[in-house]
């Protein structure tokens, strides 16, 4: 399905429907003709989003084969902790949760917009609009994109795909906000997220018997505060790169009116510069961000697993503490048994896991970067075309 | 009168300089000094000196008409106008520097007795002919900014160049050293001369105290080397501009500036001086006239052009805001993309993918060759485009000055008129008049002060209808040196656009085979 774009947008309050072809951050991952999930539009009314999540498959285990539901961003992040919270998966990484949709600097620019009508000539505004409506889009695309990728990475996960509640998330045809989160559950969320962060100090201070492992553990806490600055600092830089395309508007507007040439070449350049800081930010920023968060997911892995760890180790101490008494024995060696199993489950599988992630990070920078190297020629060849253009005019007249 | 008139006492001590013609020098230096010799020489030194020449004209018209001194005056009329290398010397009794001889005709006509107005109508028209035989062909640099001197005295030498082929100026190649506050003297001398009159004088480049501050205290850093060279920029860009105009170009002053090694030193600009304080005044006298005079504009040219220029004001203004902010913006972007490089670099390090971790290096190389491309175009931005934009902004104010001085001309012109119908009704008023025997003197007096206001209406006429011709004149001149001037700027702004785009395909056409090395 060839990439189309159709959006049609309102004063005040925006009504956005959109239609898109799925494009993801990570590798294809609608490989897998069992199950396949798209997002092939969404609503958007004031702060809530609505995603239509498609889903196609062959497997039996579905009522149908091809069918369509509406989901909200809320849905998702249920869907994430109920998968979080499954003890059975504590060896996997969870993909992360797609952030929040986020349109408070478009929001921001409209509101500025509004209040500096009166400066603007006729044109300029209208200019400013359509930059304003183009950045709604991107935003828009944006969020879309984050959370399809978040169903893909589980409909090809050979675990993550059979869970319970995604299929309910998949194929529940009614409102799903009976079974979200109240109020005290995310209490008790909040809590855990608390004792992570002490996870952090225990992941650190343990001790690790396996190589592996260890290497892990000191790439990904190296690699993540690296990519989170990374990730800072290319936001940074596409916001300037706006701010720049945004004051090409305001020179082609009041040239024009000066009439002092003709500019018509200079207003298609001021979009083809607002595209390339937005396909810049889709490629590489998003890419960055992705990923900061695909490793933020992977630690969690490994505290999970060092606890688990921790876990066997007291069970030990516990064993020889129960030797030492000569009570509760069985009890002790029961309990010792089972963490060590737990263990031992978490490591086999964080090992594929960690591989597989490493893998897939490989491949998905691979594309991104091709792809933004292709973006950026294409748009500086149109640049110049433009511009070349513009000057053969100026000169012949 | 005339009976008042003494026959020239040639031993008189009032009139000494007799004497001199006696001693058979050129009768003309004796003219005028006697005539000068009752008002002393003009205060303000810039002042056509041939508007003293010629208010002197009449009067010595009048004097030749009388008996014996007549044929001695008729003479020296005579003699002088054959003769132009005789007037140097009288000139150069002014305050004002050393004039080289200008086109004799410019100053002949005074001594027929003709208003300035008249003659500089001439002159033009000589001037514009001149154009057809010597085609512009000048151009200017200034180069080689040395700070000469230490502490709060130190001051910044620039070197101008001057190459041409024009036969007005005595060599091909000049090069001079001269500092900022001779940029200031020139603009100051060229603006009192020819301003009121109606010529777009261009302003000089603005002072800084705090830029030169900095420089004078001997800050190396990159924020005054960049205040250096947007100084010495705006000189050189100023003194094209000057040269362009085909009047200024001819004026003495501007010759001197550009071919003498020695110039004296301009003091009356300093803001603090006398002149500086007196500029001050004079602006905010200047504001509060303009906004009393109300002017009944009969021409719906200048009404139109007005409209115009206050729109192209108002234009330009907000264009300059807005590239100030691009570059601004753009500065931005290149630390932003530089911090982002860096950082990249890091990544590419801990990174443990070897493929991997040497396209985020390539990645990081690249975005640090951006990062000076945007420094590069942010220095494009500004001193092809901003301060082109900030030039002609500077210069509409100069437009709108003339304009105001059309003004000034056409309110005292009026004011003349006014003056004029005054008399003329009190001069009704003493024809009724009890006393007779103070009447005949009361009539004489007013009769002569209602021929003296005739004249001066006359020429508050005269000088009204040149000043809008000038103006007329400067303005379609100035009208395509904007065109020109803009056009040529923004095709090369466009082009160096053009080099960054050709130079981004470059950088991501190399990095791309890398990105697809990654395995």
């Amino acid at each position: 399905m060839g990439p189309r774009s159709r959006h049609t947008a309102q004063e005040g309050d925006t009504l956005c429907l959109l239609e898109i072809n799925a494009r993801s951050v990570s590798v294809d991952l609608n490989n897998d003709a069992s199950l396949l999930i798209d997002i092939p539009d969404a609503l958007c009314e004031r702060d809530k989003v609505k995603f239509t999540v498609h889903t196609k498959t062959t497997l039996s285990s579905f009522q149908k084969p091809d069918f369509s539901v509406p989901r909200q961003h809320e849905d998702f992040i249920w869907l994430h902790d109920a998968l979080v919270e499954t003890e059975d998966y504590a060896g996997l990484i969870i993909p992360p949760a797609p952030p929040k949709p986020d349109f408070e600097s478009p929001r921001e620019k409209m509101h500025k917009l509004g209040e500096g009508e009166a400066t603007m000539t006729k044109e300029e505004y209208t200019k400013m609009k359509q930059e304003l409506e183009a950045e709604y889009l991107a935003v828009f695309k944006k969020t879309v994109q984050v959370h399809e990728v978040f169903l893909q990475r589980l409909s090809s996960h050979p675990i993550l795909s059979k869970d319970r509640n995604f299929q309910i998330f998949l194929e529940y045809d009614q409102d799903l906000s009976v079974r979200r989160k109240n109020a005290k559950e995310t209490f008790g969320s909040f809590f855990k997220n608390m004792v992570k962060s002490a996870d952090e100090v225990i992941i650190s201070g343990i001790k690790e018997v396996d190589d592996f492992f260890e290497q892990e553990k000191t790439f990904l806490l190296d690699y993540s505060s690296k990519i989170k600055d990374s990730t800072a600092r290319a936001e940074k830089m596409t916001r300037s790169h706006k701010n720049v395309a945004d004051d090409y508007i305001h020179i082609s507007a009041t040239l024009n009116s000066l009439s002092v040439d003709d500019n018509t070449a200079l207003k298609k350049f001021t979009n083809v510069e607002g595209r390339v800081a937005s396909d810049e930010e889709l490629k590489l920023t998003e890419l960055l961000r992705y990923y900061m968060l695909d490793i933020q997911a992977a630690k969690d892995l490994l505290y999970r697993r060092a606890r688990a760890l921790a876990d066997y180790e007291n069970s030990n101490k516990a064993l020889d503490k129960a030797r030492l008494k000569s009570k509760d024995i069985t009890q002790a060696e029961e309990h010792q048994q089972q963490c060590l199993q737990k263990f031992d489950k978490l490591s086999e599988s964080g090992k594929r896991e960690l591989t597989s992630f490493k893998g897939r990070r490989v491949v998905a920078f691979r594309k991104n970067l091709i792809e933004m190297a292709e973006l950026e020629i294409k748009h500086a060849k149109n640049n110049m075309a433009l511009l070349q253009g513009c000057i053969e005019l100026l000169k012949s007249n | 009168m005339a009976a008042e008139m003494e026959p020239p006492p040639l031993g008189d001590a009032g009139q000494t300089d007799f004497r001199e013609i006696e001693d058979g020098e050129g009768f003309f230096v004796s003219t005028v000094t006697t005539l000068e010799s009752p008002e002393p020489s003009s205060p303000d030194p810039p002042s056509m000196p041939a508007e003293g020449i010629s208010t002197n004209g009449p009067k010595q018209e009048d004097i030749s008409l009388d008996d014996d001194p007549e044929d001695l005056f008729a003479e020296a009329t005579e003699e002088v106008s054959l003769d132009s290398p005789e007037r140097e010397p009288i000139l150069s009794d002014g305050p004002s520097p050393a004039i080289t001889p200008v086109t004799p005709t410019a100053m002949l006509t005074p001594r027929m007795g003709l208003g300035t107005a008249e003659m500089f109508e001439r002159s033009l028209d000589e001037i514009e002919e001149d154009d057809s035989g010597d085609t512009f062909d000048m151009h200017i640099a200034v180069s080689d900014p040395e700070k000469v001197g230490d502490g709060m005295n130190a001051y910044m030498g620039y070197k101008v160049t001057t190459k041409t082929s024009m036969t007005i100026f005595s060599k091909n190649e000049t090069t001079v050293r001269r500092r900022f506050s001779d940029f200031l003297g020139l603009h100051s001398k060229l603006a009192s001369r020819y301003l009121h009159i109606g010529y777009i004088v261009p302003p000089a480049p603005e002072k800084s105290i705090v830029g030169m501050t900095k420089v004078k205290v001997g800050k190396e850093d990159l924020s005054s080397a960049e205040f250096v060279e947007k100084r010495r920029s705006a000189l050189e860009r100023y003194l094209m501009r000057t040269v362009k105009h085909p009047i200024l170009l001819k004026d003495p002053d501007v010759m001197m500036f550009l071919e003498s090694s020695e110039l004296p030193r301009a003091v009356s600009t300093q803001a603090l001086s006398g002149a500086g304080i007196l500029r001050m005044v004079n602006k905010a006298a200047d504001a509060v006239n303009k906004m009393t005079i109300k002017m009944n504009e009969s021409d719906a040219w200048f009404e139109e052009k007005h409209q115009q220029f206050e729109n192209l004001d108002l234009q330009l203004r907000k264009l300059h805001a807005s590239v100030e902010c691009l570059v601004c913006h753009r500065k931005e972007l290149s630390v932003n993309t530089a911090s982002f490089a860096k950082s990249a670099a890091m990544l590419g390090n801990s990174e443990d993918h070897t493929a991997l971790s040497r396209a985020l290096s390539q990645l990081a190389e690249v975005e640090e060759k951006i990062d000076q491309l945007h420094q590069d175009q942010a220095y494009a931005d500004f001193y092809l485009f901003s301060e082109l934009l900030g030039d002609y902004v500077r210069l509409i104010t100069a437009v709108k000055g003339v304009f105001d001085h059309r003004m000034k001309t056409w309110s005292k012109w009026q004011d003349t008129q006014l003056l004029l119908q005054k008399k003329r009704e009190a001069e009704s008023k003493l024809q009724f008049a009890n006393k007779p025997d103070k009447l005949q003197q009361a009539q004489d007096e007013i009769k002569e002060e209602i021929e003296e206001l005739e004249g001066k209406v006359q020429q508050g006429e005269k000088d009204f209808e040149l000043i809008s011709k000038t103006i007329r004149k400067e303005v379609s001149r100035f009208e395509k040196e904007r065109v020109k001037d803009f056009k040529v700027v923004i095709i090369k702004y466009l082009e160096s656009l053009v080099q960054t785009q050709q130079q981004l395909i470059k950088y991501w056409e190399a990095f791309l085979p890398e990105a697809k090395a990654i395995a």
